[in-house]
């Protein structure tokens, strides 16, 4: 078994488990868009459009943005230290359990 | 008022957008292409022109930008023309079943065939969460930059922390009376030498920098008179002004086209696979903009369906005619 458990935070709090692949080299965004959570991801997923905005939750160590990640959140109007582009977050064993909200409409 | 006459309206200059132009050129019918953006291209242009994309047929790697200037070349034949920089908000249907397509700045266009090819919507400048906001908007908030002369010898307070905030932020130093960038991070990640010449004029005092910082509330009584901003999440400062510009980059929006009377699903209009016809007679929607079971949203499926839509568009408009496909290695490209 090569799934991972990540929990998205609705707005009223609950958490909801979404089952995800390690092995396929998918990204936190594409998981998210595929169990019809509301991203748009325009970009397709290359940090450009800032579409696929979240918060990190629990205190799972992420690797740090990229400096393409970390402009786009700079330029975001409601973005915490804990935000992160979904489209960016590589799903590895190591984020099991992993609890995130989305971010705002943007 | 602006009014115009064409074939087909064509509401979206994306990549999907600019190739219907062809596809209905060949097919002798004009075309008028409106778009909410100052330039063609769409999310190719706005968001990343310079990415190589790498699954356009006959092309091995082609730069986004560059995609966008070659369909531009190719339609030139058709001369097709353009409304840019102006949303569409509806349209009408006329008694002898041709349409009006409204824009928000006026312009109307009287034509016979709607195409939708408006990706994932019209880019729209993002917002941030500011209580009464709206309120104020037009009445020292604006959330773009028309005319920099309009802030000679104001007071503005701008937010954000990418290159356009940057950029305008520089400009209106020897512009507006008055300059200050409010940014909730330490650093900027843009453009080295913008980020530079802002560290410059914050401490030669030409303007105020205000990092860790965010603008959380607006105030005024008939217009905008005082902005509040928080450091660190700890002290609030207000702040007066004549303008703040929040610039966070534009996303899209479905916008107006929600209240099309269009049939949607997932916020995307659901069309027929036979030709990309949606719920109303005459009206398409081709590239992303469109569901269908099976749906891809790539360029290329984007270009099949317009090529489709326009055989189905000329059948409607010439019901009459016996339609026969051509080719263009056989004729080579009619010119309108």
């Amino acid at each position: 078994m090569n799934d991972i458990k990540i929990y998205v935070q609705e707005p009223s709090g609950d958490k909801t488990p979404v089952d995800a692949p390690t092995d396929m080299g998918l990204s936190l965004m594409e998981v998210l868009k595929a169990s019809g959570y509301p991203i748009a991801a325009t970009c397709g997923g290359m940090a450009l459009c800032a579409t696929c905005h979240i918060e990190v939750l629990s205190d799972h160590e992420l690797p740090p943005p990229s400096d393409d990640e970390g402009y786009m959140l700079d330029s975001l109007p409601a973005v915490t230290d804990n935000s992160r582009l979904s489209c960016q977050v590589r799903l590895t064993p190591e984020l099991d359990e992993l609890v995130v909200k989305l971010g705002a409409g943007d | 008022m602006n009014i115009l006459s064409t074939d087909i309206c064509i509401i979206g200059a994306g990549p999907v957008g600019l190739f219907a132009v062809f596809e209905a050129g060949l097919l002798k019918m004009r075309c008028h292409v409106v778009d909410a953006l100052a330039q063609t291209g769409g999310q190719l242009s706005e968001i990343y022109p310079k990415k190589p994309i790498y699954d356009i047929p006959g092309f091995p790697e082609v730069l986004a930008g560059d995609l966008v200037k070659n369909l531009e070349k190719q339609i030139e034949p058709f001369k097709p023309t353009f409304t840019l920089g102006e949303r569409v908000e509806r349209f009408t249907r006329l008694d002898d079943g041709s349409f009006i397509v409204y824009t928000v700045a006026g312009t109307e266009i009287s034509c016979k065939i709607i195409v939708i090819a408006a990706g994932l919507g019209s880019f729209e400048p993002r917002k941030p969460a500011i209580e009464h906001l709206a309120l104020y908007e037009g009445k020292g908030v604006n959330y773009m930059i028309l005319d920099p002369e309009h802030y000679r010898d104001k007071r503005v307070v701008i937010a954000g922390g990418g290159d356009s905030a940057l950029d305008w932020t520089i400009f209106l130093a020897n512009v507006a009376k008055e300059v200050t960038l409010v940014h909730r991070g330490t650093t900027f990640r843009g453009v080295p030498e913008s980020a530079e010449k802002v560290q410059h004029l914050a401490e030669a005092g030409k303007i105020k920098l205000l990092l860790k910082s965010n603008v959380v509330g607006v105030s005024g009584e008939d217009k905008l008179e005082a902005v509040t901003i928080s450091f660190n999440n700890e002290e609030d400062v207000v702040q007066e002004t004549d303008y703040f510009i929040p610039l966070f980059g534009l996303t899209p929006k479905l916008g107006p086209l929600e209240d099309w009377d269009l049939e949607l699903q997932d916020g995307a209009i659901v069309v027929n696979t036979f030709d990309y016809s949606t719920s109303i007679e005459g009206v398409y929607a081709i590239g992303d903009i469109n569901t269908y079971p099976g749906k891809l949203k790539l360029i290329l499926c984007g270009f099949h369906e317009a090529a489709l839509m326009a055989q189905s568009a000329y059948k409607y408009l010439n019901p009459d005619k016996k339609f026969t496909l051509k080719y263009t290695t056989v004729n080579g490209v009619p010119t309108l």
